[in-house]
């Protein structure tokens, strides 16, 4: 119950504030979410830190949203021959390979975002930021090092797997991928099985890079179906199970 | 005039204190560090994009090993999120293994540190003792799970299986003589439980064994004492979490703090530093040993009077029993869906965080409704403090990068994922 309390004032707090750049404020599971204008970015991130105390930038994750919502077999509506079947593979994670296209998004939807896990340890209370970057060619995020120092690594991940560009970041460089490596592995549209693979070669007496030849290959293929939660807010649910159990046990 | 220039120096990835493969630039004044450069990915597998590309249940195995000397709580983040996700219950029983295997994997994990900081910082027989310890609780996690260091046991709803009535024997070989497998084997006549019980009882002293070796002695403190300090504002702006956080004196455990499955009935307490040095996280750490055999202790109470089920009955998330689907209908075609399509999460977000033994181990998991995840991020804590590498050694001599190495806690499968 407390923390359904504290959930809400959150949603609350941040109504209260106002902020400019703040364009949605959901509250799901139990979670507060923001959206925020990439251009009010920085403002919006420092008068977090600074009114409501979020003083710790727990993790910084890119999401590319180009297959969102896209499935492989169509589960809701069967046609005379029965239900589709997955064996007519897209171009879903893990089906592609190198050069295959993927039917951009619409116009006006944004593909890239970088979302920000905030935690107050003042108020006890966990706050995601999500940041919608305009371009979907080249993406930018200004960077929030400047805000919270913790930033600096994961944005670098997060511009080396995706390719989102933080503005301001002082050291954009490569992460985790080797030297000399092309693409952003973690974007939709980069085939799981890569792009080259690496052997050493007796005769040129050095290791080379190849085209894959390995194929790709997904044996479960990817469904959506419409399931709905089963309780529709854990932390009450569970804080009322419990007290259940109490009763009971108490009454035996 | 001779120029004088920085020495830069390559440190890693193939050096046995870099904790497996890190990479360090060092710019090095004389012995001194000017700036460190970490480079890391030498271990990255793109955990996160596999994950993509399989149904829920197949990624669990992968969060073992991600940070492979805290294995069960890197499952414990993941199967959290999508529990949240799902809005299922988990059973009591299985609230109560979770949370016991958890203080088991912190007491291993912390066994795995202090051996390697020991060794690293020239201890020598740390590591000895360190891995005597850790054998017994490897064991636990064979008994529970049948592997020693890759369980795969928590799932959405609760756990695999439940507690095992025996533990494995040894038996008596060509190494080991029929006198010896029975001495080994005294412990292991009872439940799993109870050998774990018996573990607890002896741990505290071999704790105590490890602070005498240690604790006091005049080289450790000089290793460790006004090593790599940070300042509470500092932990909190880098992002630190866990016993790096508390080493600095702020006092902050997500298992008190935001309390997951029954910690909130546990009782223990949450030591914390005040110089914000290695040797306080040390000390930190220590303690928490002891607080986690204590947890362990009153979890084996509660488990060995209440018997339950340890998996959901909701039969949409968990497999039915093998018997029931040789008779049932319904349970063959559920375990037909389960196997060869996994289940669907609703669509949405969610972000679930645990006091792993290296600090938060957070999993946020974006589903879009289908079988699969849409993007899984893990918040692995070593990154974070590997991060703040270059920081924590200024103006420190070489061989203290090796200390500050061994008080971050570094495992690359979590830093590189």
């Amino acid at each position: 119950m407390n923390k359904k309390a504290t959930q809400s004032t959150l949603a609350q707090d941040l109504k209260a504030l106002a902020l400019d750049g703040v364009n949605e404020i959901n509250v799901d599971v139990g979670e507060t979410e923001v959206v925020v204008n990439p251009d009010k970015l920085i403002e919006v991130a420092t008068a977090l830190r600074d009114q409501l105390h979020f003083e710790q930038l727990i993790d910084v994750c890119g999401v590319d949203y180009l297959l969102y919502g896209k499935d492989e077999w169509n589960t809701d509506t069967s046609a005379a021959e029965g239900f589709s079947r997955g064996v007519a593979a897209g171009t879903a994670v893990g089906r592609m390979s190198f050069g295959d296209e993927v039917e951009p998004l619409a116009d006006g939807e944004s593909r890239f975002a970088s979302v920000y896990q905030l935690l107050s340890l003042k108020n006890n209370r966990r706050l995601r930021v999500k940041v919608f970057a305009n371009d979907n060619e080249f993406p930018v995020v200004p960077s929030v090092t400047e805000i919270w120092s913790s930033a600096e690594w994961p944005e670098r991940e997060s511009f080396d797997l995706l390719g989102i560009h933080y503005e301001g970041h002082p050291d954009l460089r490569r992460l985790l991928t080797d030297y000399g490596f092309v693409g952003h592995p973690f974007r939709k549209d980069f085939p799981l099985i890569g792009n080259v693979e690496m052997r050493y070669d007796p005769q040129k007496k050095r290791v080379i890079y190849e085209p894959v030849t390995i194929e790709p290959r997904v044996l479960v293929p990817r469904v959506i179906r419409k399931t709905t939660r089963k309780v529709p807010d854990v932390a009450d649910d569970s804080t009322s199970a419990e007290s259940d159990a109490a009763e009971s046990k108490a009454d035996a | 005039m001779p120029e004088i220039r920085n020495y830069t120096l390559n440190f890693g990835p193939q050096h046995p204190a870099a904790h497996g493969v890190l990479r360090l630039i060092l710019e090095m004044d004389g012995e001194v560090i000017d700036r460190a450069d970490p480079h890391v990915g030498l271990l990255h597998r793109g955990t996160e994009k596999l994950a993509e590309s399989k149904p829920y249940n197949q990624t669990i195995g992968y969060m073992d090993r991600l940070d492979y000397v805290s294995m069960m709580c890197n499952e414990h983040g993941y199967v959290l999120a999508i529990e949240k996700l799902l809005g299922i219950e988990v059973p009591e029983r299985a609230q109560y293994i979770r949370v016991m295997f958890d203080e088991v994997t912190r007491i291993l994990n912390h066994l795995m540190w202090i051996g390697a900081h020991g060794l690293d910082v020239g201890a020598m027989s740390m590591f000895l003792y360190a891995f005597r310890e850790r054998e017994d609780l490897m064991d636990c996690y064979e008994a529970v799970s049948g592997a020693r260091l890759h369980a795969t046991y928590y799932r959405p709803g609760g756990v695999a299986r439940d507690l095992p009535d025996s533990m494995p024997q040894y038996e008596a070989s060509r190494f080991r003589s029929k006198s010896e497998a029975a001495k080994q084997n005294e412990a292991r006549q009872g439940s799993m439980l109870d050998f774990l019980e018996d573990f607890t009882n002896r741990f505290p002293g071999c704790v105590d064994e490890y602070e005498t070796l240690l604790t006091d002695n005049r080289i450790w403190k000089q290793r460790l004492v006004s090593i790599g300090v940070v300042s509470p504002e500092r932990a909190l702006q880098l992002g630190f979490t866990g016993a790096m956080l508390r080493g600095s004196g702020v006092e902050w455990d997500l298992r008190k703090k935001q309390p997951y499955e029954v910690y909130n009935r546990m009782k223990f307490d949450i030591p914390v530093g005040t110089n914000g040095d290695c040797y306080d996280r040390y000390l930190v750490r220590m303690e928490e040993m002891r607080q986690s055999n204590s947890i362990i202790q009153q979890c084996i109470a509660w488990l060995r009077n209440n018997p339950g089920p340890v998996l959901t009955e909701d039969h949409k998330i968990a497999p039915p029993r093998r018997a029931d689907m040789k008779g049932d209908m319904e349970s063959l075609i559920h375990h037909f869906k389960l196997f060869t399509e996994g289940f669907c999460l609703p669509a949405g977000e969610a972000y679930a965080a645990i006091e792993a033994p290296k600090g938060e181990f957070g999993a946020y998991l974006i589903s879009d409704g289908a079988n699969k995840p849409y993007r899984l991020k893990v918040r692995a804590p070593g990154f974070y403090h590997l991060a703040s590498l270059n920081e924590m050694v200024q103006g420190h001599m070489l061989s203290d990068v090796v200390a500050v190495i061994g008080t971050q806690d570094i495992v690359f499968g979590e830093v590189d994922r």
